[in-house]
């Protein structure tokens, strides 16, 4: 929901605010050493990207490998083929060489899926990924995600979309300024649980 | 040998050469550093911080230190003006950004208008290609460099602040820091314009060339190339004609310049006006049948 402060939660995580209480630990460590680690990966929400940036996919997903480069980042032959392999994993080798923003809406997702592939993250955080996605799009990166967490990567996705909620996640959480539950999507997406955060809406 | 006549006889005289020197190296670090601040959305911030360096030029020529001293000095100190009125009020960046510069700028009205001088309010407003002396030469040159050198090494970096700041901060680079080298880059850059176009062109040179270059290629690292080349070409060409036409030097070279926009704005093959109206016709034409 709008205002729930998922975001910000996203933000948290990333070390970007600093939680006025409680701490942030991603696999026990603080999100500053997650993220000198490169374990941290972000796809951010369509409307924050500029799409007529003139970077080909291929160059948004060197990207990702940036945090093991040196202070000029030249890319290396071991870059270059992460690159390779996270743009055949998501399906994109043979659009590699297009301008990021000539993709559709699924593409777009899955080039900066690729970016958090050549990175290695652990941790991977989706703001709205299927916001202005297609439906047999959502399926593909669907089907990449759960790959992803087989593979023992942490996918966290902030999502409106209910019903595809089953699906995509093992564990959902409704949140609401604060965690009401965390449970099976099955659980959470009972009609009483789900008025613990839409009911509240209505209350001043 | 006759038909380089007209290119080469401007080149006899010492103020010439000098002249085309300063226009080429305004030019090209003009117009790399341009492909950023387009990007990120910084035209009102090079505009600031252009003007603002004037009560900087005016005291270095008071107490005669090198002018780059003064202009830097103060570029540095607009950027940090703006970001701390930014940060720390509720007012909002391009407020902070249009109080701060004029201020200073008007500022740098006062300061010449008590300074007994050899100061011409117009050399610094608009330039002074022509009367360029040695000493300027120098530092525009060795400045030029070393804002080349730190922009292309560190290119890819600025690339991924102009593109994905957050994703910056996820890899565990600073996007701040970023900031901080553009911004400073950008204050060393207009030092080196200042003395081509003067103070109030500046900003031409730090937006035109990257738009141009921008509606040209879907290639940051063809940008990096298209926008120098505009640049220093306009430059080149706005030297001779306001040599011939007998016209402000710095205003030619602008003009020039604009022109050249005009030109990509028009023509460009994939982003041009003709071009994406011709396929939009096109489109329209398809569909009817």
């Amino acid at each position: 929901m709008n205002g729930s402060g998922k975001s910000t939660l996203f933000k948290a995580i990333m070390g970007m605010v600093r939680p006025d209480r409680g701490t942030v630990l991603l696999d026990g460590a603080p999100p500053a050493r997650a993220r000198r680690a490169q374990a941290v990966g972000y796809v951010p929400q369509s409307e924050d990207v500029d799409w007529a940036f003139p970077l080909a996919v291929r160059d948004v997903v060197m990207t990702g490998r940036y945090g093991f480069q040196g202070w000029t980042r030249r890319p290396r032959a071991a870059d270059r083929e992460a690159v390779a392999h996270a743009l055949d994993r998501v399906g994109l080798s043979d659009l590699a060489d297009r301008q990021i923003g000539a993709l559709s809406g699924g593409q777009r997702k899955r080039a900066f899926v690729a970016r958090g592939l050549a990175q290695g993250a652990t941790t991977l955080l989706l703001d709205e990924p299927f916001a202005g996605v297609d439906k047999r799009s959502e399926a593909t990166i669907t089907a990449l995600l759960r790959e992803l967490a087989a593979d023992g990567a942490c996918v966290l996705v902030s999502t409106h979309d209910l019903h595809a909620l089953p699906a995509l996640a093992d564990e959902a959480v409704l949140f609401l300024r604060r965690v009401l539950l965390r449970a099976t999507p099955a659980e959470v997406l009972r009609p009483e649980n789900l008025a613990l955060a839409f009911g509240l809406e209505a209350a001043p | 040998m006759t038909v380089l006549d007209p290119l080469l006889e401007p080149l006899s005289f010492e103020f010439m050469r000098t002249a085309l020197a300063v226009t080429l190296m305004a030019g090209v670090v003009c117009g790399v550093l341009s492909c950023w601040l387009v990007l990120v959305g910084w035209s009102l911030m090079g505009d600031a911080v252009s003007h603002a360096v004037l009560p900087g030029v005016v005291l270095a020529y008071v107490v005669g230190a090198p002018f780059a001293l003064g202009a830097l000095l103060f570029g540095l100190l607009a950027v940090t003006l703006i970001g701390a009125v930014r940060d720390t009020s509720r007012v909002k960046e391009d407020a902070a950004i249009g109080v701060v510069f004029t201020t200073l700028f008007a500022l740098g009205l006062v300061l010449i208008s008590v300074t007994p001088s050899q100061t011409d309010l117009n050399h610094i407003l608009f330039g002074n290609l022509l009367g360029v002396s040695r000493a300027d030469l120098v530092q525009v040159l060795v400045l030029g460099a070393v804002a080349l050198a730190v922009v292309v090494l560190k290119r890819r970096d600025l690339t991924l602040f102009a593109f994905d700041p957050v994703h910056a901060h996820a890899i565990g680079l600073s996007p701040r820091r970023l900031g901080a080298l553009l911004l400073g880059l950008l204050a060393l850059t207009v030092v080196v314009a200042l003395q081509a176009v003067g103070v109030v062109l500046v900003v031409a040179l730090l937006i035109t060339p990257g738009a141009t270059a921008h509606l040209l290629t879907d290639r940051f690292s063809r940008m990096l190339w298209i926008a120098p080349l505009v640049a220093a070409g306009s430059g080149v060409v706005g030297l001779y004609a306001s040599y011939y036409l007998d016209t402000s030097s710095g205003g030619t070279v602008v003009v020039t310049l604009g022109l050249a926009f005009a030109l990509a704005y028009l023509l460009s093959p994939r982003h041009g006006l003709v071009a994406t109206r011709f396929a939009s016709a096109r489109r329209r034409r398809l569909t009817r049948v």
